[in-house]
């Protein structure tokens, strides 16, 4: 479970982020929706400690996201920016990720195993496309197999076939109980994946809510947003 | 936890080209330019002047080794990756710094062994000794003080762009102005200067510094604690 109380984030005078709150539960996948620079990222990123907000507090399990022993094992992040050296092999870099939380690289292996990426395993993090680069996100995200998954925008860059497998891994890990979060700004691939919806615009929360009582009420996902962001402004 | 990061840290090193060529070039720079000066040079004064001063040049590429393990987290973005992995800044910090001081300790003895060895110059000779082992001391100090450079400024070519000249220029060029090397001679780089037996001869009042051999390695130590010091702050106030 997250929970992201009364958060805040600003840029000089540019508010991003605006006392945002909401809670994300287990057990279901959970689709964070905003337009671009709605501040899906930032959000993110404060849930992870790499901003720091400028108010409010984000608990994960109960606890802040810096006071986690081995957080690889409690939260798997997929940033929606590069966060891998071309230069180095994609076994190498889920391997040293494995190291700073003390995981076997056996689990390198596994997770390389499950997000399709095997026999690529050697390649130089540069020379992968942009699908695998992507599915390589993924293995790191699923690394100390956490009970929480922050994904940003997890469908970018990937192929039909790459889509539909992203679409049957979310729903899995939420099958077993995990909390996924998921950040997008397709309506349809939501439409399809998402249990629960947060709707974020400049910063501020405009829905929170089961999709299918969103739908009900606008007719399609896409229609429900495009009449609550156009509201907002 | 915290040696699971300096592992993790390691492997990083390990796992990057920039890791092997770098402390390639400084071996070969340095035991080449003294092997160079071997044959070149005939007659001088202390023959640990031309022994070590190949360790000027070849510390550029170990100054570079310092800084990439830096800033390439920046500029590749890996930096996002290793706060989520270990969200502690000391912790991260401090383990990337006793990684990258692992490497250069061990790889500063190399070099300057090699550059001993290829200067021609007997180790038992008087103050070779401990000139070398000034020489290892100074070598993974300075790259200490750029990993602490490199992580306020957190950009490759500002952090040598900034230092090079310095190291080039600054002390050794105009350094060699009166006037003006009561000044530089307190620069980082130079502070290893007496040990190592390249500020010339220390009776002579034309040369001579206001510090000694070993207390110029102190300086340098205070150099790097300055400088490791800002880098963990400005890691502890910017987003990452």
């Amino acid at each position: 479970m997250i929970e992201v109380r009364e958060l805040e984030k600003r840029y000089g005078r540019t508010v991003a982020v605006d006392r945002l709150s909401f809670t994300v539960r287990p057990g279901m996948v959970t689709g964070f929706l905003g337009p671009n620079g709605a501040g899906k990222s930032t959000t993110l990123r404060m849930m992870l400690d790499l901003d720091r907000p400028a108010g409010g507090q984000v608990r994960i399990d109960g606890a802040r996201y810096r006071d986690l022993d081995r957080p690889l094992t409690k939260v798997g992040a997929l940033l929606e920016a590069k966060s891998t050296h071309g230069g180095r092999r994609a076994y190498h870099h889920l391997l040293w990720l494995a190291r700073t939380n003390g995981l076997p690289a056996s689990r390198v292996t596994a997770v390389l195993e499950q997000v399709g990426l095997a026999e690529v395993a050697g390649r130089r993090a540069k020379a992968l496309s942009l699908g695998m680069a992507q599915r390589l996100g993924i293995a790191a995200a699923l690394l100390g197999d956490p009970p929480v998954l922050l994904l940003d925008e997890p469908v970018n860059g990937l192929d039909p076939e790459g889509v539909h497998w992203i679409r049957g891994l979310l729903r899995g890990l939420a099958a077993e109980g995990r909390t996924v979060f998921v950040s997008s700004h397709l309506m349809g691939e939501m439409q399809v994946t998402a249990d629960h919806l947060v709707v974020i615009h400049r910063g501020r929360l405009l829905a929170d809510v089961p999709l299918p009582e969103f739908v009900a009420s606008h007719g399609s996902l896409e229609a429900g947003f495009l009449s609550l962001t156009a509201g907002a402004r | 936890m915290m040696i699971c990061c300096v592992f993790a840290e390691l492997t990083k090193l390990r796992t990057v080209r920039s890791t092997p060529w770098t402390l390639a070039a400084f071996v070969v720079a340095s035991a080449g330019l003294a092997y160079l000066l071997r044959i070149s040079v005939a007659e001088v004064e202390d023959p640990l002047f031309v022994t070590f001063l190949p360790l000027t040049i070849g510390q550029m590429a170990l100054v570079v080794f310092g800084a990439l393990a830096v800033t390439a987290e920046y500029s590749s973005g890996t930096i996002r990756a290793s706060l989520a992995a270990v969200p502690h800044r000391g912790r991260f910090y401090l383990a990337k710094l006793a990684a990258v001081t692992a490497v250069a300790a061990p790889a500063s003895v190399v070099t300057v062994a090699a550059t001993v060895a290829a200067s021609g110059v007997s180790p038992t000779s008087a103050g070779a000794l401990e000139a070398a082992a000034g020489a290892c001391v100074y070598l993974t100090l300075m790259c200490a003080f750029v990993f602490g450079v490199a992580a306020m400024v957190r950009h490759t070519a500002l952090v040598l762009g900034g230092l090079l000249p310095v190291l080039f220029l600054g002390s050794q060029g105009l350094g060699n102005i009166p006037v003006i090397r009561k000044v530089t001679q307190f620069l980082p780089d130079q502070t290893g200067w007496v040990v190592m037996h390249l500020a010339g001869p220390q009776d002579d009042a034309r040369w001579a510094r206001d510090y000694g051999a070993w207390s110029g390695l102190g300086l340098l130590t205070l150099w790097t604690v300055a400088a490791l010091a800002g880098g963990y702050l400005v890691l502890r106030r910017r987003d990452g």
